[in-house]
């Protein structure tokens, strides 16, 4: 699992890559939330784009972020889910916190 | 029912196992000719109960973690999960979406993902003893 950080004027994009389970999604979230802090976006995008598997730690991820978001009175999106993992952040009702996008079928 | 084929796991309560534990139930389960949402399902499953397991059951602690997966003669799996930990106060509490005893990031939706991804889920558990997950899927295989 990693994850890239881009930085633009006011929105900050993390590119995720790997799998996303309890294990992977302690390691990444810290230095996204440092790169939050530091940077104070008004958005945030995660790309799931190259998420190969997703459980439910995938949804603590976008919470955790979208309440560090919030701190800074900024807004998060998520795009390029695959099917199932659309489908988990759909279960946990996520599409209340921000846009979510599924991945576009090639 | 007949069982027409078995694996048992046996492995520590280390997260680093949960890729790995996802994986090895889909690699057995792969003689059934499951298609790919179906695999996706058992996998996000296994990796639900066995992060319960290793955050809630031993609370990060060490331990073990057994897993066994009977395929039985209609294309009926069962995949059954235990550990040996601290077992489970009220399973209905514990199996209410949202409700959470980690505050680690946990979404609180395990049970509500096993439950939406399999056919059949029951959770057995004895405070102090440990917590038995049980989980049972008909493999349809191949859309067309």
């Amino acid at each position: 699992m990693s994850a890239t950080i881009e930085y633009g004027k006011k929105e900050i994009r993390v590119y995720l890559d790997g799998e996303i389970d309890h294990h992977s999604a302690c390691l990444i979230r810290v230095s996204i939330d440092e790169a939050i802090m530091r940077k104070r976006p008004s958005l945030l995008i995660m790309d799931f784009g190259k998420v190969g598997f997703m459980d439910s730690s995938g949804i603590g991820l976008v919470m955790g972020r979208y309440k560090a978001m919030k701190s800074v009175s900024g807004r998060i999106r998520v795009e390029n889910l695959s099917p199932s993992a659309y489908k988990v952040m759909k279960l946990a009702g996520l599409e209340r916190l921000g846009e979510i996008k599924q991945r576009e079928v090639v | 029912m007949n069982t027409t084929n078995e694996l048992k796991l046996q492995f520590d309560s280390k997260s680093i196992n949960e890729g790995f534990s996802r994986v090895a139930v889909c690699a057995f389960v792969a003689s059934l000719d499951p298609n790919i949402e179906e695999l996706t399902d058992i996998k996000t499953a296994v990796s639900e109960a066995v992060t319960n397991a290793i955050v809630h059951g031993y609370r990060e602690k060490e331990g073990k973690i057994y897993i066994t997966v009977s395929i039985f003669e209609n294309n009926i799996i069962r995949i059954k999960i235990r550990d040996k930990g601290v077992g489970i106060e009220d399973i209905e509490k514990a199996m209410e979406p949202l409700f959470t005893t980690s505050d680690d990031e946990r979404a609180g939706l395990g049970f509500a993902v096993m439950e939406s991804f399999m056919d059949k889920l029951k959770v057995s558990s004895r405070v102090g003893f440990g917590t038995t997950v049980t989980m049972e899927k008909k493999i349809r295989g191949k859309k067309l």
